[in-house]
Formats: C-alpha cells, sequence, structure tokens
C-alpha cells in the first residue's frame, strides 16, 4: 500500500520584509489526523496557504506523492477560517455544499445527478441536512462550519486542510467534525488541520507541526508534546494540556 | 392611460430607447450583483467616470465610442493598480485620484470639441435614451449576449469564486482569469450604459436594482433576476419620464430606481425597517437616529 504525503521542503515565507516563516521541511502523512500547533502569529495558516500556493514563498516545490502539489489542486478540499467568509452572501447551504463538486463538473456543463447525490449524503453525515435551504446567514458558527465540511466532503478530495475550524464552534459540532476528521484519516487520506488552541481536544490529532516561525518538532503528538518543545515555541511559563504516561487515557493533568 | 404609453412607441426612437432600457436593465443588474457582493460598488463608480475621456477621444479620431470608452477604462484599471502597488498610497485614494482626473480631461476635452461639433456635455454625463442610434442598439445588443452568455456558463465557478476566492483558488480555479473576466464584463457593461444613464449615474443603475433586490431574495441567481425585474423597471420609468417631462434620462431612471430601494428598505418582509422595528420604542426611526449621532 502506497503511503501517501506532502513533502515540504526549504520553504520560508516573506510578509512585508517580516520573515513569517523560515526553512520548514516537513512531510504529512494520509492516514492521520494532524494538528498544527503553536502560539499566536506563529505562521500557521500562513503555512497552510503557502502550501496550497495561495501566498508567494521560496523554496523548494511542495510535492504531493513526488509530483508538484500545484498540478493536483483538484485533490485538495480547503476551507478557509470563518473569519474571512462574507456570510451575508447570498447564499444558502445548499449553494455552499454544491460548491465542492464545482471542479468535478467542469467547465460550462450543469451539475449531475450524481453530484446532487453527494452532497445530500454529505449533508447528511453533518447532520445539516434538514436546513438545506437555510441562508447562510441565518447559521450558528458551529452549522456554518458544518457547511463547509459537508462542501469538503462532497468534493470527494484526497487531501482535506482546515485553517481553525474549531473557533466559537459548540461542542456537538466539534465532536461531529472530529469524529469525521477520524474516517477521513481511516479511509487513507491526508486530514490538516490548523488548530487556534491547545485544549483537551488535542488529543485527537494523530501527529502534531509545532511552529513558531521555525519548525519546532513535528511527528507523533506524545513526542511533540514534549515539555521542552513546548517551551521552545511557547517561551517559558504557560498551560497546556498533557497527558501523564502513567495515568489512565481519559485523566489528563493541567500543567 | 395605456394608450399614452402605447402611443409614442410608434416612433422609430422609442423603440430603439425602450429596447435600449430593457437590455441597459439586463445587464446591469446582473454584473452589478457581483460588484455588490464583491464590495466593488466604488471601483464601478470610478471605471464609469473614468471612461469619459475615452468617449471624447474616439469622438475625436472618429472610432467607435465604445472602444474609446473601453480602453479608458481599462487604462484607469492599469494606473489605479500601478498607483496602489508602486506607493504608499492606498486603494481608495489611489481610485478617488485617477477617476477624478480621468473624468476631468473627459470634461474638459468634450467642452473643447462641444464648440465645433453638434455634441452636447449633458448627454454624456446624464444620459440621453432617447437619441440612441440604430448602431448603439446593435452594440449594445452584441454586448448584453456576450455578458450574459459569459455569466450563464460560468455561473457556477463565478458563484465560488465570489463567494471564496481563496477555497476556490485552492481548489484549482484560475481565480486571476476569473477576475479578469470579471472586470472585462464591468467594462463592457458600463460602456453599453452610457447612453442610458451617463456616466455620472450609471453606478446607480449597477447596484440598486441588484440591492434592492438583495433585500427581498436569499440566493445569488433570485437577486440576478430581481434585480433585472427592477431595472429595467426603472429604466423604462425612467425613458417614458424623459419623454413625458422632458428630463435627462440618467436622473429619471436613477430616481424610479432609488424609489423602489426604500420602498425595499421600508417594506421588505425579511428586513425592512418598518416591517421589522429594532426597538419597541416609540420615537420615529428617522428621529432616533439623528439623535444617535450625538452619542
Amino acid at each position: 500500500m502506497i503511503s501517501h504525503r506532502i513533502v515540504i521542503n526549504s520553504l520560508s515565507v516573506n510578509y512585508r520584509q517580516l520573515e513569517a516563516l523560515k526553512n520548514i521541511n516537513l512531510e504529512i502523512l494520509a492516514g492521520r489526523v494532524t494538528g498544527m500547533i503553536g502560539p499566536n502569529g506563529a505562521g500557521k495558516s500562513t503555512l497552510l496557504k503557502a502550501m496550497l500556493g495561495l501566498i508567494p514563498a521560496r523554496g523548494g516545490p511542495i510535492l504531493y506523492n513526488n509530483q508538484p502539489l500545484q498540478d493536483k489542486l483538484h485533490l485538495v478540499a480547503y476551507v478557509p477560517q470563518r473569519s474571512q467568509i462574507d456570510w451575508s452572501y447570498p447564499a444558502t447551504v445548499w449553494d455552499v455544499v454544491m460548491m465542492g463538486r464545482v471542479r468535478k463538473t467542469g467547465w460550462f456543463r450543469r451539475f449531475s445527478h450524481v453530484s446532487r447525490q453527494k452532497a445530500i449524503v454529505a449533508l447528511e453525515r453533518v447532520g445539516m441536512n434538514e436546513l438545506i435551504d437555510r441562508p447562510i446567514g441565518q447559521l450558528s458558527g458551529g452549522q456554518q462550519q458544518r457547511v463547509f465540511l459537508a462542501r469538503s466532503l462532497t468534493q470527494e478530495a484526497d487531501i482535506f486542510c482546515f485553517d481553525e475550524p474549531f473557533v466559537g464552534v459548540d461542542q456537538k459540532t466539534e465532536f461531529i467534525i472530529f469524529e469525521i476528521f477520524r474516517e477521513l484519516a481511516e479511509a487513507g487520506h491526508i486530514v490538516l488541520v490548523v488548530n487556534h488552541d491547545l485544549g483537551e481536544s488535542i488529543t485527537n490529532f494523530d501527529d502534531l507541526i509545532l511552529l513558531n516561525q521555525e519548525l519546532i518538532a513535528y511527528g507523533d503528538r506524545t513526542e511533540v508534546l514534549q515539555r521542552s518543545n513546548m517551551e521552545r515555541a511557547y517561551g517559558g511559563n504557560m498551560n497546556f494540556f498533557q497527558e501523564s504516561p502513567n495515568s489512565k487515557p481519559n485523566t489528563p493533568i493541567l500543567y | 392611460m395605456l394608450e399614452t404609453l402605447i402611443e409614442p412607441l410608434q416612433y422609430g426612437f422609442m423603440q430603439r430607447s425602450l429596447t435600449i432600457a430593457v437590455l441597459v436593465g439586463i445587464i446591469c443588474a446582473v454584473v452589478g450583483s457581483y460588484l455588490m457582493v464583491q464590495r466593488l460598488a466604488l471601483l464601478g463608480d470610478a471605471i464609469s467616470h473614468s471612461v469619459l475621456p475615452g468617449l471624447a477621444i474616439a469622438f475625436m479620431i472618429g472610432i467607435n465610442i465604445f472602444i474609446g470608452a473601453f480602453v479608458a477604462g481599462l487604462l484607469s484599471t492599469v494606473v489605479i493598480n500601478l498607483i496602489r502597488t508602486r506607493s504608499p498610497i492606498k486603494e481608495d485614494a489611489a481610485m478617488g485620484i485617477v477617476f477624478s482626473a480621468f473624468f476631468a480631461l473627459g470634461v474638459t476635452l468634450i467642452t473643447v470639441i462641444q464648440k465645433d461639433t453638434k455634441i452636447d456635455l449633458n448627454h454624456f454625463l446624464f444620459g440621453n435614451i432617447l437619441g440612441v442610434t440604430v448602431e448603439e442598439v446593435r452594440d449594445t445588443l452584441i454586448i448584453a449576449l456576450i455578458v450574459l452568455t459569459v455569466v450563464f456558463l460560468l455561473y457556477k465557478e463565478l458563484l465560488f469564486y465570489t463567494f471564496d476566492p481563496l477555497g476556490a483558488q485552492a481548489v484549482g480555479l484560475p481565480v486571476n482569469l476569473l477576475n479578469l473576466g470579471l472586470m472585462m464584463l464591468i467594462g463592457l457593461t458600463i460602456v453599453a450604459s452610457l447612453k442610458a444613464v451617463g456616466v455620472i449615474l450609471v453606478l446607480s443603475l449597477l447596484i440598486t436594482p441588484a440591492s434592492t433586490a438583495y433585500l427581498l431574495f436569499t440566493r445569488l441567481h433570485e437577486v440576478m433576476i430581481g434585480g433585472v425585474v427592477i431595472g429595467v423597471i426603472s429604466s423604462i420609468s425612467g425613458m417614458y419620464l424623459s419623454y413625458f417631462y422632458n428630463l435627462p434620462s440618467g436622473p429619471a431612471i436613477v430616481l424610479v430606481a432609488s424609489g423602489l430601494f426604500t420602498l425595499a428598505f421600508l417594506f421588505s418582509p425579511s428586513q425592512g425597517i418598518l416591517t421589522h422595528p429594532v426597538s419597541n420604542q416609540n420615537t420615529p426611526v428617522l428621529w432616533r437616529e439623528i439623535k444617535s449621532l450625538w452619542k
């Protein structure tokens, strides 16, 4: 079984004369739920955007299975931060989910029956099928996020990228989202999530990428969450959720 | 009443005016919907003011004024971008600088050539729908066909791009081409509408019907269709007002469109301020708004 992966080589990003990211080298593996963490301004969203070619970057090519990721963008589902979307846009839940079928449908063609079926299935999976005709401006934060999740599912992508999907989202939605991440990973996809905090939910990630302008650590979650790494990234006193190796699972210790 | 409306249509110039009114009402609402959702109303205003020198120069050298207008519009966006990217001046100031400079040049050129030819500056500024020629109807029809075909063929891509440009780019859609395409459609639509509404007010026909429909409908294609209906009603009404009361057509059309907007603003089932009062106070809305300026 081929292991799909994204390889990033010596990536650097400058943002108005500031070095936002310095010489990032890493691999993101399929079949794992990968989280990107780091303090505010660490460059997490920047790294995601640079990887997808949304902002200019320097360095080696970004490869997906040894081919340039830029040639395979139709396999990428990207969900931007909710704050970057215009929620007063005249669109319903259905309109947004069907955007996931635009590339597959192709230029000048109308959406097929199959496309519509997939959209309905995706909406059922996220529990939004009763709200198909709801204007997106009337949705709660959690509902908005679930609509975007349905859009990415409808796309049938191989690579799923989410930028801070848990901001302002209710517990039930967070649970559904992580459930779906788990399903996507088990189906052999790449799941990459920029995460804004370090709470208890961090145990849902298999792999972590710890950033602060440079790459501090990446790989298996328990290895990355070592105190030494965290202090390098966050610099000094801070609270984060740390799993004790001696305790039973689900009994967290907070430092 | 119906006879008074039908009676003028026996004249060729009224038939041409009616055709232009309908075509312009349609394309302005469709393209204006994109301007509205992308928050580009100011850019639309800048481009429409910038076309004036293009009209003048085209007239002077004897080429089709539509082409002159289009080139001037294109040039103005290039200059705006140049100022914005190569100097610390921000987008809104760059637009203001460029469009007023171009507009001033246009007014000056027309005033000068007006002395020797029979053209009227006011027609360029405020529209002259009743004076539309057969060639202008033909050109407007061609532009309308191009605009509607492109919007129809690229509808789903444009919807995705205007709603979520990052998401669209990430999935591999050619966002720069889509943006360029939209800019071209905006330019063509403005040029086609100049005869009906004039340079100064074409923005209103782009934005106001679409915004009125936005208060009434929830999906983009509904906003476009609603905008078309409202825009066509406004154009035709303005045309008749212009005919019966000898008014310039642009302001007449805009007053009708603005009146319809006001009705929707007050009475929209979902967002009208009279149908959905903000509070239960007894003071009238307007007085409350004025008082709140003091806070």
